[in-house]
């Protein structure tokens, strides 16, 4: 790794500029990700007097309870529809925002701020919008002829978190959607207008190809986004219900710690959601060295 | 815009229009909401604000849902203010003074360091919920606004930003420093800080939203309701068990929570923007 190469020197400083940093990432970060570890290799009695080394048995009844395989599909589910939805919805307004001339600004300030919404009260104006007795969208939907009701109908409460998640998501996706469109030479789109390409001929060719770096770079950021950061959406709306329906990961490893109260079970669940977020981290590194080369 | 064709521009500003009208939607209707009396927002169904803005606002903010045990508003705002700004300026000076140790200096265990803090970008709170929780309890910073904020300073996010910042300044300047006699920390205050104005305002912007919108973490770290903040505060509200949810006191509060982030983004929306596209490289 470089330094500069002009430097400073000091036998105790730099330790000293570090030592905070390196404190708190030592006792809030490796060490609680050492116990989870540590824990998921464990089993308590109810009681919590007794614990005894159990090997790998937490995680192979972890994978083979239906229950964590249900809840892996569902956060798979969802994570797919967030960022599907959210992304597609986000590169129909950047590409209509790169269009503008005039007020471009202006649609920029509409289109950014729902990112500042916090992910739970997002949850809780949506779940408000579908309530089935009083909300506006549900009884638009029931003038249609569609009966909403997230309170009994899993695919419904699926549906309200996915919108809820996405609505906040668009936001995000929108303004690197546009930096990335912005950065499109202007001399490439125009030339081939004079060959004659027309606009939807001119996105597909030029536009979308040179944008691809972002649009997967997008990809892991909003799987990331809905695997880790939803869990307020889901803790502040439905609760996992109705039944299991709505329980994804992040959920159910709290949901087991705090109210179910086995550990060992939990540290392993967090165990594996390690290795999902490095292995995500990892793609996005990959990713990032190769978008420098290019 | 290369070429003049109108059909296809009305449907550009139709489309900007009407994404427009879909985000702010739900806004609009929680607003109407807390503008009316709990009867009328329960028989449902109005599009326009009623006149009971001020009586429910002053509720909310006064006393709270005494119903739903949550305390005032007003405090859970200044608990979530309190704790945004611990978390952003908490991280931008740790992270400022460790990244300035690891480019300026030459000293054993630099990379050793370096990768230390890069680990915590890969383990957010929500995978190691447990065992963090364990800490804070027996730390006994559970019900603090130490214990709201500390654990989260850590930053990867602010020391990779700042990194590659401080590797685009010129060597020239820390040379003309050490020539006319400034030590490390001099030439930290005089140059190296002013010349990170920037950076470090847009940096304070996104990590101030990402304070006041924590969820989890004030969820497991408070018991105490006297340090809700009010992200976390307004499920209580939601989820208040048998009786019927006060949606206008609800939305009253959700509008509350939202506003300073919101308003933060939309008056500081060129740092906001520089901030996001900049730390996430």
């Amino acid at each position: 790794m470089r330094t500069k190469n002009v430097t400073f020197k000091s036998p105790w400083l730099p330790y000293l500029l570090v030592a905070p940093q390196l404190l708190i990432t030592a006792v809030f970060f490796l060490w609680p990700a050492s116990q989870a570890i540590y824990q998921s290799v464990l089993r308590q009695d109810a009681f919590g007097l007794r614990t005894e080394f159990v090997g790998l048995a937490n995680f192979r009844r972890l994978f083979a309870d239906p229950l964590y395989f249900d809840a892996f599909v569902t956060t798979v589910v969802f994570s797919a529809l967030v960022t599907g939805i959210s992304m597609l919805a986000a590169l129909v307004l950047a590409i209509m925002a790169d269009r503008v001339l005039r007020g471009a600004l202006a649609y920029r300030t509409l289109l950014i701020w729902p990112y500042a919404v916090a992910p739970a009260v997002a949850g809780v104006l949506w779940w408000f919008l579908f309530n089935p007795t009083i909300g506006l969208v549900a009884y638009a939907l029931d003038v249609l002829g569609y009966e909403w009701n997230h309170f009994v109908d899993g695919t419904d409460a699926m549906a309200l978190i996915v919108i809820a998640a996405a609505w906040r998501q668009v936001s995000y996706n929108f303004l690197f959607f546009l930096a990335g469109l912005q950065a499109i030479p202007r001399s490439l789109i125009e030339a081939a207008a004079i060959d004659g390409a027309g606009p939807l001929r001119r996105f597909l060719t030029i536009q979308l190809p040179l944008l691809s770096p972002t649009v997967f770079f997008l990809m892991v950021v909003n799987v990331v986004y809905a695997f880790f950061e939803t869990f307020g959406i889901v803790h502040a709306t439905t609760r996992g219900g109705p039944g299991n329906d709505t329980v994804i990961l992040v959920y159910k490893v709290w949901r087991d710690a705090f109210e179910g109260l086995n550990l060992g079970a939990s540290a392993a669940q967090s165990v594996v959601l390690m290795v999902i977020v490095i292995a995500l981290t990892a793609i996005q590194f990959r990713f990032i060295e190769r978008r420098v080369e290019y | 815009m290369i070429e003049r064709r109108p059909l296809l521009s009305l449907i550009t500003h139709g489309t900007l229009v009407l994404g427009a009208a879909i985000f702010a939607f739900p806004i609009w209707l929680a607003f109407v909401a807390s503008t009316h009396t709990g009867r009328e927002v329960n028989r449902g169904l109005s599009l326009l604000p009623g006149d009971r803005m001020w009586e429910n606002y002053a509720t909310v903010l006064g006393d709270g849902l005494s119903t739903a045990g949550a305390p005032p508003i007003g405090l859970m705002l200044f608990n979530s203010t309190v704790m945004a700004l611990a978390i952003a300026l908490g991280k931008i000076a740790i992270s400022l003074l460790s990244t300035f140790a690891i480019v300026y200096f030459r000293f054993p265990f630099r990379v050793l360091a370096f990768w230390t803090i890069f680990i915590t970008l890969m383990l957010p709170v929500e995978v190691r919920i447990l065992p963090t929780f364990e800490v804070v309890a027996d730390l006994g910073l559970l019900n603090s606004y130490a214990g709201l904020s500390i654990p989260l300073i850590a930053s990867a996010t602010a020391t990779f930003l700042f990194r590659q910042f401080f590797m685009t300044v010129p060597d020239e300047l820390a040379e003309a420093a050490r020539i006319d006699g400034a030590g490390p920390m001099r030439f930290f205050r005089d140059i190296l800080l002013p010349l990170s104005r920037t950076n470090l305002a847009a940096l304070f912007v996104i990590l101030f939203i990402y304070g006041w919108n924590q969820y989890l973490w004030p969820l497991l770290v408070t018991t105490d309701e006297g340090y809700y903040t009010v992200v976390m505060g307004i499920q209580r509200m939601a989820n208040s068990g048998d009786q019927l949810p006060q949606w206008h006191l609800i939305m009253a509060t959700a509008i509350l929570a939202m506003l300073p982030p919101v308003a933060v983004i939309v008056a500081m929306q060129r740092l906001f923007v520089k901030g996001l596209v900049e730390t996430e490289k």
